[in-house]
């Protein structure tokens, strides 16, 4: 099936080209940060994770959101997603490719990451990410093309497939469970340690995710043959409204329990990302805009002409996606660390190499997640015609 | 045609698996054939010098009545010169991207929550020394996922194999006392003074305190205790004879968070 992927259109190509420059200049400082360590980065002895590890879990949370479409489907025998599952199994596959790229951008020895199975160590919670990540990424790759091949010979999949399929349900959910896991386990964070982190991970991820398929979905139908159908998208404009409004729900229950509770240790980062904290302020503009998109998102989904309107829920998806991306992608891993255990105040900007390698990551994946979907769009037009 | 492109890549698929599949195969072959190779019995069996120093969890209680600038200042010349932590200097000191060890700072800050309100004004001024507390529970050694940083089981330091760190840097969010550091570029260039004695690091590995291990090992007392003009006293947390027991029996000493149940072996009379 990969040939379909060797035959395109002038756009599609000139799209592939446009990443693979992006990818080289970020493979180009990604080597000078090789060469010269993460000094080059903003992050600092204070905030130790910055972008690369932000982007990293944002990206867990829209690998884990296929489960949004399998579940329905092999679970409930929904068969409006029967069409666009694959769809949701290859976002995953791009996307924790993303996250291990990402991981590994991050390492200060890259070259001794082995040592983490070398020397397996299961009271780390790495350990166990790392499990569920190449886990997750094997079933995706190994269900979405089995079953797309099956599909395209006109044969049911493989039974052997089946099982693979229900334990990816799970699977799913275990992903940004330990990633959440790695946080919020940790004694000296008090943003992070709180039990309604994974949660509220998997809260935002649901609204993320399918936020982000349906605008995959609109542009998959603006460029090729391929419609994904009204009802599948509004079923996922309901499943985007409901977990839009959970999360906002687990981030109010959040908010209460520091600021009614008053203790210091757990009222200072929300206090330092929202209100800015000794004159230090950074993410204050953004984490509004944050709160602001999100509500504005909820607004357009829960009205139904809204939500009905594709105009409308193009805006909403957008609002929710660039909204969670800010919480998850800019608030939640640098304001974990400011203050700091000793309530010093460092901020955290990121360097334009670190950005240039994390926009190299995201055209990595899109690459594989383009490639992917020709393959989709190119059989799925294959069995139309 | 199609068919048979696909049987290609396929085959090719397969191959290239193949290929990674052996090659792996060679790799677990090839360590253990090493692993019971005749040398394996004869691994170097690390025995203590005859003046070395042992206990069986060491300890410190650090006098902060005693302290002021100049003999923080000393302390920490005396660390970070025999254990080779670079000169912080330009742009990495501006991005805080700095190594330390051992360093004061105020009240407040070692002890954010336990703060002391209307404090005096020379207790809540005079310096207090912090440094890697050598947890009983440490929470950074949980969290390191190739157990480059462990705790010796022998005396209860808390340390690092700087070969084995990946720099991750999960200790470093791991831990609640700030007490790590990170190489965010090669520190050798700014290490002024190098001690052939202590091994530098390279760049992408993280590092902090280790009770001076290297000086226990042939019977030298921490670095930073030998420099404190007596504010700083080391030893046995488990001997009751020891001058730390002695001291702690004495004089009501804190330890920093003690809420979150690390049990640091760092006490502090205030």
């Amino acid at each position: 099936m990969l040939e379909k992927a060797l035959r395109g259109s002038k756009k599609y190509w000139t799209w592939l080209l446009a990443l693979a420059v992006l990818i080289a200049i970020g493979f180009f400082f990604y080597l000078r940060q090789l060469y010269f360590g993460l000094g080059i980065t903003g992050m600092s002895r204070d905030v130790t994770w910055g972008f690369y590890i932000a982007q990293f879990t944002f990206l867990v949370g829209v690998a884990a959101s296929a489960v949004m479409l399998v579940l329905p489907y092999y679970l409930h025998d929904y068969k409006t997603f029967g069409k666009i599952t694959v769809i949701g199994e290859f976002l995953a596959v791009s996307s924790v490719l993303m996250c291990m790229l990402f991981i590994i951008v991050d390492l200060g020895q890259p070259m001794r990451l082995l040592n983490v199975i070398f020397y397996p160590t299961p009271n780390s919670m790495l350990f166990w990410d790392m499990i569920v990540l190449n886990g997750y990424l094997f079933l995706n790759i190994l269900i979405g093309w089995n079953v797309l091949d099956a599909e395209r010979n006109g044969v049911a999949p493989e039974k052997w497939i089946k099982p693979l399929i229900y334990i990816s349900i799970p699977w799913a959910i275990s992903i940004h469970t330990v990633t959440a896991f790695l946080y919020c386990g940790l004694p000296g964070r008090g943003f992070w340690l709180t039990a309604i982190l994974a949660p509220r991970f998997l809260a935002s991820a649901f609204a993320a995710g399918p936020a982000f398929l349906i605008l995959l979905a609109f542009i998959i139908r603006k460029f090729t043959n391929f419609d994904a159908g009204t009802k599948a998208i509004q079923t996922l404009a309901k499943i985007v409204a409901y977990a839009t409004l959970a999360n906002l729900f687990f981030f109010l229950c959040e908010v209460f329990v520091a600021a009614y509770s008053q203790i210091p240790e757990h009222t200072a980062h929300l206090e330092y990302l929202f209100f800015g904290l000794h004159g230090h302020g950074a993410l204050v503009p953004w984490m509004w805009t944050s709160i602001a998109l999100v509500v504005a998102a909820i607004i357009l989904l829960i009205i139904p002409q809204a939500r009905q309107n594709e105009t409308t829920l193009g805006f909403a998806c957008v609002f929710v996606f660039v909204g969670i991306w800010i919480d998850k992608g800019l608030g939640m891993i640098s304001g974990g660390f400011i203050p700091n255990p000793l309530h010093e105040i460092t901020e955290y900007v990121p360097t334009v190499p670190e950005v240039l390698i994390t926009i190299g990551v995201y055209a990595v994946g899109f690459l594989v997640l383009t490639v992917l979907y020709k393959v989709v769009t190119g059989v799925k037009e294959e069995l139309a015609g | 045609m199609e068919n048979s492109r696909r049987r290609f890549l396929k085959n090719a698929g397969f191959s290239i698996l193949g290929v990674g599949a052996g090659s792996m195969l060679i790799g677990l072959s090839a360590h253990t054939s090493k692993a019971v190779s005749p040398d394996a019995g004869q691994r170097p069996q690390f025995s203590m010098g005859d003046k070395a120093m042992e206990a069986e969890r060491w300890g410190m209680v650090v006098d902060t009545r005693k302290l002021n600038d100049s003999i923080c200042r000393k302390m920490q010349e005396a660390c970070h010169s025999i254990h080779n932590v670079p000169e912080p200097v330009g742009e990495s000191a501006q991005r805080d991207q700095i190594i330390k060890w051992i360093w004061p700072t105020e009240f407040q800050h070692a002890f954010p929550s336990q703060e002391v309100e209307f404090l005096a004004e020379d207790a809540a001024h005079r310096p207090v020394v912090v440094l890697c507390n050598h947890c009983d529970n440490p929470p950074c050694v949980r969290a390191c996922p190739t157990r480059a940083t462990f705790k010796r089981e022998r005396d209860g330091i808390v340390m690092m194999d700087f070969h084995r760190c990946i720099g991750c840097r999960f200790c470093m969010a791991a831990c609640p006392f700030g007490a790590r550091s990170f190489n965010f570029r090669d520190p050798r260039p700014d290490i002024e003074d190098e001690n052939p004695d202590f091994p530098t690091r390279m760049r992408g590995v993280v590092e902090k305190c280790n009770f001076c291990a290297e000086r226990l090992a042939v019977g030298k007392k921490p670095a930073c205790v030998e420099a404190s003009d007596g504010a700083l006293t080391f030893g046995d947390l488990n001997d009751p004879d020891s001058d730390v027991r002695k001291l702690l029996a004495e004089k009501y000493a804190i330890r920093r968070k003690p809420n979150l149940g690390t049990f640091p072996s760092v006490f502090y009379i205030v």
